[in-house]
């Protein structure tokens, strides 16, 4: 196997931008005569080209501008975060563009380990107390609750062929660690909040004989009903107030809306379980660290 | 005093200290069983860190300590909380009514339904609860009466022991009282095992037949409370 070159990638990637790529696969699954097919191959789809983008960061300046207008302080960090946006975009650009070019499965994995990992880094740098042993029960926690949804996801509702194509396994997983990321840190940094504010209620169960698991079941729900509530109000509200970012993608990417919408859906659907999974899984392994092998309770 | 009595509680040598400050020292003691031993000490001399380690909340950080001649560490912690009760100074009620908190340390005890009615009504019988308070919830009630509810949740499961960090603290005079003719009756009818911290000398008097006098994390002086106290 040879490595393709950038710019041969590069091309590629323009020729087959804007799911031109992927619609021998979806011709397929939609059959004839669905009525979607025609809009998925040829709706006119309007490109951008890097000169679009310069106009773009206009935008970027009047933010700049009404920053430095009011002295927020903020306009040095809006310019670097602009500047680390579009260096950090090209780079996972040139990413995706390489291993969707190599269509290799263990590329593919190994993307998603690295995903993985980072996510799990980011939702226990966000906790006040870090030992080291949260950082591997988090990522399994992650592991098991996205790994879970994706598997189902990827081979149950959009069979995806073959298991490991990345233009849909990378994007979907993506989403799905990203939620169960948000989830996970949330849920964890309530539970120890609700452990430090209740220590005394905690107490009197321990006191009485109960294990941790029954001492910590009201903190245990808070900190359940945290994590998952964003979630459910997405669920509530989603389309109402807006369009979800991917749909919205799809849209205009030249994607029929109908079909935009059952991705969704199927969308809405996976990060409710990721996100359960995920919570739920971090909650009831992460407590242990909060007492110990006794039942006593160790807050720092 | 004609025989020695048994020990409930031994503790040899023990020290604890929380992020570097040392809470006790060197506590060499003998708590007899079957007996009311209270300990009398002003605040920050360490009662309530002792209370702490004797049903395991916390574990000393040197030293040993037995319960009827088996180190504290050889129970289950579930196990030896269920046999040695813990009134904090501060009650906390869980949620929902004075019934409902009976009810929970109930489970946790592992009684099961049919003995529950009779258990909760000598329960709050025990520490003095006017029953007409059970349905109310727990945590309207007054300082007083979450003090007795939480003196029957911890009775409930019938525990052999009773740790009781100052109960009286948060009474008025004739609460006080009627609580420690209670844990006189405990003692008497049941030949429980009680120990009590305090800051008030003539509380102290009132119900100890050992003391214990703490200063600054150590023993001043132990022994019949006659002796201790005079």
């Amino acid at each position: 196997m040879s490595w393709p070159n950038v710019a041969d990638v590069a091309r590629a990637d323009m020729v087959g931008a804007n799911g031109m790529l992927a619609a021998p696969f979806l011709q397929e699954r939609l059959g004839p005569g669905t009525g979607l097919e025609p809009e998925i191959l040829q709706s006119p789809i309007l490109g951008l080209s890097w000169l679009d983008l310069v106009a773009a960061s206009g935008l970027v300046l009047l933010a700049v501008g009404l920053s430095r207008w009011q002295r927020l302080g903020l306009t040095g960090s809006l310019i670097v975060g602009a500047i680390r946006s579009v260096v950090q975009l090209v780079l996972v650009g040139y990413v995706l563009v390489y291993i969707f070019a190599i269509d290799q499965w263990w590329l593919v994995v190994g993307a998603l380990a690295v995903m993985l990992a980072v996510a799990a880094r980011e939702a226990v740098r966000r906790q006040e107390e870090r030992p080291l042993r949260l950082y591997g029960m988090t990522g399994l926690a992650l592991l098991v609750g996205s790994g879970f949804t994706l598997f189902y996801v990827s081979l149950l509702v959009v069979r995806i062929e073959p298991w490991y194509n990345p233009r849909y396994l990378i994007p979907l997983f993506g989403m799905i660690v990203g939620n169960a990321m948000n989830a996970a840190a949330l849920a964890h940094e309530r539970l120890a909040a609700e452990l430090r504010s209740r220590r005394g209620e905690v107490e009197a169960y321990l006191a009485l004989g109960a294990t941790a698991a029954r001492a910590s079941r009201g903190p245990t729900r808070i900190a359940l009903r945290a994590a998952l509530i964003p979630t459910v109000n997405s669920l509530m509200v989603v389309g109402l107030v807006a369009l979800p970012g991917m749909m919205t993608g799809q849209i205009l990417a030249g994607v029929s809306p109908m079909l935009a919408i059952r991705y969704q859906i199927v969308v809405m659907f996976m990060l409710a379980s990721a996100v359960a999974v995920s919570a739920v899984i971090v909650v009831l392994w992460n407590r242990r660290l909060f007492f110990t092998p006794d039942e006593q309770l160790r807050l720092p | 005093m004609s025989t020695v009595p048994e020990a409930a509680f031994r503790l040899r040598d023990v020290r604890q200290e929380k992020s570097g400050r040392v809470l006790l020292r060197g506590i060499d003691l003998v708590l007899p069983r079957g007996r009311i031993t209270v300990l009398l000490g002003s605040s920050g001399a360490g009662k309530t860190s002792l209370l702490r380690l004797l049903n395991r909340l916390d574990d000393p950080a040197a030293g040993e300590i037995s319960y009827l001649g088996r180190s504290l560490e050889e129970y289950p912690a579930t196990e030896l909380r269920r046999r040695v009760g813990f009134v904090f100074q501060t009650p906390v009620m869980f949620a929902g009514s004075v019934h409902d908190n009976l009810r929970e340390a109930a489970e946790i005890a592992g009684l099961d339904d049919q003995e529950f009615p009779e258990r909760a009504r000598e329960a709050l019988e025990l520490a003095g609860l006017d029953p007409s308070l059970a349905h109310r919830p727990a945590q309207e009630l007054s300082v007083g009466e979450q003090q007795r509810a939480t003196m029957a949740r911890t009775l409930i499961g019938g525990p052999e022991a009773l740790l009781l960090d100052e109960p009286t603290s948060a009474l008025d005079p004739e609460s006080s009282e009627f609580l420690l003719e209670s844990i006189r009756r405990l003692r008497a009818e049941r030949g429980m095992t009680v120990i009590l911290s305090t800051h008030r000398h003539y509380e102290a008097a009132a119900i100890a037949d050992e003391a214990v006098r703490l200063s600054g994390g150590a023993v001043v002086e132990s022994g019949e409370a006659a002796d201790v106290l005079a």
